[in-house]
């Protein structure tokens, strides 16, 4: 299956388009039995923000700030925002570039967020990550074979002799000729050095993959042969992926589940249908209208689209309540006083906002008020009984919150 | 601004108090003291044991050195006495100690030196910088051209001579047989501003000229690179003379590294010429400090030294705050 | 409705262009036998990958290329004047002026040690000599609001990192609008910037142009932006045109496997899920020795569908579309439209077919 991605050189003879097809993927599809292999909860990352000349800590940049989500076993989880969201660093958390300022990373029985660097190191064989920009991050001064071969050497997987053989395997299995193990990189183009970068993350044969903005720095045509090649390696090797970028299209074709981030925060997270289809948080919505399509050149011009307005907001100091609110359509008072909690409305959905519904559908009134414990406005109603269970969980309940039938709905 | 001054002043008199107090450890537990080297000349190679001694305790080699390094870091503020055996010194504030050698005041011979390193520095970088980026801008312009090839061949060539050499042979052709210049002489400005300027002028030209070469190669590359921003082709696109893009927006970002390797340059300049100082026989602080260090002069090299490590600090200041100048994304914190 | 191209009275008509680089290498044909035209109030959409030859055939517009390293040939004539061969006096008159330039990277393209408000004015007063530094100023505060950004008076004595990505933006574009181009040429202008804030900046480019009825270029990837933006677009490959005509033409029915490939490369937001992601196979060709023939060949995937070895033997040229009024296309294919109908269209757009039937 997998040397079928290949890339045929100039010359060579070449296959059909039917072949070409055959070797090729639709999207991903969900399978709602897999156990998980990754369950985030919960999760905080602040940088402190420092003075220069006393080093005192005067402010945070919080990155990441609450975040809590499941990715099950072979399959993949989406990870969409803009610049800032905090979604790389979310990833960079789970490969533990960093260690989180809080909250909890369960992966295989063990707290990637609590072990010391040294218990991690036998994990991070499992945990691999892929990078966007695949000039800086290879090393030029070293060969295909030994960047290749590298984590192999390190974690001492494979015998010194064995070695060569294991990584030219590598290579043919991510479609590069296997006899280029002694090139250098920069005899290879993008397309071909996001390949290496693969075959680097694949050697050890992790269960999970953390891939930021894997194809967002190739050309358009080399980007459809990553993705290709990605499904391919996850349906052989079954491995999870923390699949974070920001084109939207590509992620709903990649991941039956994707969850969107504002500001460090999740606000709404699903199954493929559920966010493209189905998306209830004014902020998901404007970022799909906001997507140019290749289809309105049927009907020429530009479609409807929800505008935002202005730019996303600082998070050292984000707005009160919900740090949507500034640039939200239907942001009420409510929104500034408290902030919505992320409320399953679905068998697998989950969305963040007081008025949560689908486009042109908001209510009037918010919807999470009772829970709050407050009246409409958001002052604190005493006649209410606020929720108690409104903590964050990753993962979804067997019951949850009907938006149209105003009922708790049942699996 | 304030508080970036005051991090720097403090992080830099550190290090000059550092190298001061490593420059005194060299001398007092280096393998041959001042004393031995001292005693040998006083007593024409004949120095004993006993006379050793002497020497020592006359030169306070017998006492512990933080007590003497002590005292002298505190005649840099105060007034001092210094005894040397039976002989009394008086060292006005700053005092810097005396001279083993001729005993005379090393702040006083300071004050008559430093004024002709500074002179010859001051004109020296400034020939190299503004030849150096002069035609480093004109051959970046003509970038792969004949004559920017020839250009970078014979800078390359010209800076494998060893500066003394060319130093020599200016002094020898340009002043001994040919007289075209007058033989080097320090007069000070303030004096005579004419006679300070033709009596330095062919120094002047040797070290800038020579100096102007590395100036071309940085300058060209850095130019180079300018010329390639995306800003660049952006000032072209609206329809700025060509002269204009160079000049207001190529140069002054090219001028960014430039200034960070003049600023070092700048700062060695001041601690001394030695090569020029010999051949053109300048006092500066050069030729005194590199004298004092063949008989083991301590007060003297710990002055030459300090002023090196003075310079290298003040000057990386200026080149920092220049540097905010230039570019406002760098702010001093 | 768009326009056929060849209908109307064009602003900038470029034919038979070509730019050569000589280089240590070889002679690299970045863009070979373009032609195309623009009319004023309208826009065209150039769409390729990197070393398509798209923003080199761009550049020569404003006459950017280095008159020493660059070998242009072929005419460009804006609002009627040949521009190829001009002097560099007479081109200056024209860059920023009638012909505006907006590029990718905006933070690079700013310079970084000027004020914004300062790089505003100097485009204005390089084309208003006879201005004040006070009225170059009023201008750049005048267009700085135009185009959106907030608190201008304030915003215009700031450098541009102190901007957002898109604040950016909208200053470059302010900065390109300054002397009320007729032609603005936008290469890539929201290339790096956030979905949002790329739709912010679409809407901008559109006002604009409704507001000014200048002519507009854009230069993107992004086949979404130009199914929203333009009235023609415009394909290239390996410094070739390889399809052209309206926007609507070339997206609905396209006639060239580069341009299937291109489609069939990006999923879309609203797919069915059944869609594949078909990639072009191997990698964009080398300009300094382009493939013989249909410089496309080697990565196609139909070329069997072509008797013979015409496809690697002779360049397909550039005629008219079996279907479809005004539109080029350079294929040996007999029927593309009928090779995409019934092969590639219910492989990347299945929910399309089943609505034609």
């Amino acid at each position: 299956m997998t040397e079928d991605a290949t890339i045929v050189e100039p010359g060579e003879e070449r296959e059909s388009f039917e072949e070409l097809v055959k070797h090729t993927h639709s999207a991903n599809e969900l399978d709602t039995s897999a156990p998980p292999v990754l369950t985030v909860e919960n999760l905080r990352m602040y940088f402190p923000i420092k003075t220069s000349l006393m080093r005192r800590t005067v402010g945070h940049v919080q990155a990441v700030d609450g975040v809590s989500f499941v990715v099950p076993k072979g399959g993949a989880l989406g990870l969409v925002g803009e610049s800032g969201c905090g979604k790389s660093t979310t990833g960079q958390l789970i490969t533990r570039l960093y260690k989180p300022t809080g909250g909890s990373m369960t992966f295989e029985g063990h707290d990637l967020a609590s072990i010391s660097n040294r218990e991690m190191k036998p994990l991070r064989r499992d945990v691999q990550m892929i990078f966007q920009d695949p000039y800086s991050s290879l090393n030029p001064r070293h060969t295909v074979g030994s960047i290749v071969g590298a984590p192999l050497r390190v974690h001492d997987v494979v015998p010194k002799n064995k070695t060569l053989s294991r990584v030219q395997e590598l290579l043919e299995v991510v479609g590069l000729n296997p006899e280029h193990y002694n090139r250098y990189p920069n005899e290879f183009s993008g397309g071909q050095r996001q390949r290496i970068g693969i075959a680097r993350a694949l050697a050890l044969q992790p269960k999970l993959m953390v891939a930021d903005e894997p194809v967002s720095a190739l050309d358009v045509s080399i980007q459809a042969q990553v993705i290709n090649l990605l499904q391919d390696l996850q349906r052989e090797f079954d491995i999870a992926f923390l699949f974070i970028a920001h084109d939207l299209a590509v992620v709903r074709h990649f991941c039956p589940e994707v969850a969107v981030m504002y500001l460090g925060k999740i606000v709404e997270i699903g199954d493929r249908e559920s966010i493209y289809a189905n998306a209830h948080h004014p902020y998901t919505q404007a970022l799909l209208s906001a997507v140019p399509d290749v289809k309105q050149a049927a009907t020429g011009g530009r479609r409807e689209r929800i505008r935002l307005t202005g730019d996303v907001p600082s998070p050292i100091d984000p707005p009160s309540g919900c740090r949507f609110r500034t640039r939200c359509p239907i942001a009420q008072e409510i929104c500034a006083r408290h902030e919505p909690p992320l409320l399953q409305i679905g068998k697998r959905h989950k969305v963040a906002c007081h008025f949560p519904g689908r486009l042109g559908e908001h209510p009037r009134e918010p919807l999470t008020a009772r829970l709050l414990g407050v009246d409409a406005s958001g002052q604190p109603d005493p006649g209410a009984s606020p929720a108690t269970d409104l903590v964050e969980q990753p993962g979804y309940a067997d019951t949850w919150f009907d938006l149209d039938g105003k009922t708790i709905g049942r699996a | 601004m304030f508080s970036f001054l005051v991090k720097r002043i403090l992080s830099g008199s550190l290090i000059v108090v550092l190298v001061s107090v490593m420059i005194y450890a060299l001398f007092w537990y280096g393998p041959k003291s001042p004393a031995l080297e001292l005693c040998r000349r006083d007593t024409n190679n004949r120095c004993t044991p006993a006379k050793l001694v002497e020497f020592e305790d006359r030169l306070g080699y017998s006492n512990p050195i933080y007590e003497e390094y002590g005292k002298w870091a505190k005649g840099l503020v105060a007034d001092r006495t210094i005894i040397h055996g039976t002989s009394e010194y008086d060292c006005p504030a700053p005092c810097l100690g005396i001279s083993y050698r001729d005993k005379s005041l090393v702040t006083d011979q300071f004050k008559e030196r430093f004024p002709v390193t500074v002179s010859l520095a001051v004109g020296a970088s400034a020939l190299y910088l503004l030849i150096g980026v002069t035609v480093g801008v004109l051959a970046a312009r003509r970038r792969g051209s004949v004559a920017d090839k020839a250009l970078v061949a014979s800078t390359l060539v010209f800076s494998s001579i060893p500066y003394y050499l060319v130093a020599l042979l200016s002094f020898l052709i340009l002043t001994l047989s040919t007289s075209v210049f007058p033989e080097a002489k320090y007069v000070p400005f303030l004096d005579d501003p004419l006679a300070w300027f033709s009596g330095l002028l062919l120094v002047w030209l040797v070290m800038g000229l020579y100096g102007a070469t590395a100036y071309t190669r940085y300058s060209r590359g850095s130019m180079v690179e300018a010329l390639g921003e995306d800003y660049v082709r952006t000032a072209r696109a609206k329809g700025l003379r060509m002269r204009t893009v160079v000049t207001k927006h190529a140069l002054r970002s090219a001028l960014v590294p430039v200034i960070t390797i003049f600023g070092l340059d700048v700062a060695f300049l001041l601690s001394g010429t030695v090569f020029t100082e010999k051949i053109f026989s300048l006092e500066g602080i050069g030729k005194w400090g590199i004298d004092a260090v063949n008989i083991k002069d301590l007060p003297v090299v710990q002055a030459t030294t300090l002023v090196l490590a003075v310079s290298v600090v003040v000057m990386n200041i200026i080149v920092d705050i220049v540097y905010s100048i230039l570019d406002p994304r760098v702010r001093l914190a | 409705m768009s326009t056929a191209p060849t209908s109307g009275d064009p602003y900038l008509v470029v034919d038979d262009l070509t730019v050569r680089f000589p280089t240590a290498d070889g002679l690299v044909q970045a863009v070979t036998g373009l032609s195309y035209q623009v009319e004023l109030g309208k826009t065209l959409g150039i769409v390729g990958e990197s070393g398509s030859g798209k923003s080199v055939s761009s550049m020569a517009v404003l006459g950017l290329h280095d008159r020493r390293s660059a070998q242009i040939s072929g005419s460009i004539k804006v609002a009627g004047t040949e521009v190829v061969g001009l002097s560099e006096g007479r081109m200056r008159e024209l860059r920023g002026n009638a012909v505006a330039m907006i590029f990718q990277d905006a933070l690079a393209s700013l310079h970084p040690f000027y004020k914004i408000g300062a790089q505003l004015a100097e485009a204005y007063r390089t084309h208003h000599p006879k201005a004040t530094k006070k009225e170059a100023r009023s201008r750049a505060l005048e267009m700085l609001e135009r185009v959106g950004i907030p608190q201008p008076d304030k915003r215009i004595d700031q450098y541009p990192h102190q901007f957002s990505g898109g604040m950016r933006q909208r200053a470059m574009i302010a900065m390109g609008l300054i002397n009320d181009p007729s032609l603005l040429i936008a290469d890539e202008p929201t290339t790096a910037l956030d979905v949002t804030v790329q739709a912010q900046i679409l809407d901008l480019l559109q006002d604009l142009q409704q507001e000014f009825n200048s002519a507009i270029i854009i230069i993107t990837h992004d086949l979404g932006v130009v199914a929203e933006m333009a009235d023609d677009v415009l394909v290239m490959y390996a410094g070739r045109a390889v399809e052209y005509g309206s926007a609507k033409e070339v997206l609905t029915r396209p006639e060239m496997p580069y341009t299937w490939g291109l489609l069939s490369s990006v999923p879309d937001v609203a797919a069915d899920t059944n869609a594949r992601m078909i990639p072009i196979p191997g990698a964009p060709p080398s300009l300094l020795d382009p493939p013989s023939g249909c410089p496309f060949h080697p990565r196609c995937a139909h070329r069997e569908k072509v008797p013979g070895d015409l496809c690697r033997t002779e360049l397909p040229e550039l005629l008219p579309a079996v279907h479809g009024e005004g539109h080029l296309k350079r294929c040996h294919l007999a029927d593309p439209e009928a090779v995409f109908a019934a092969e590639v269209l219910p492989e990347i757009a299945p929910e399309m077919v089943e609505e034609k039937r």
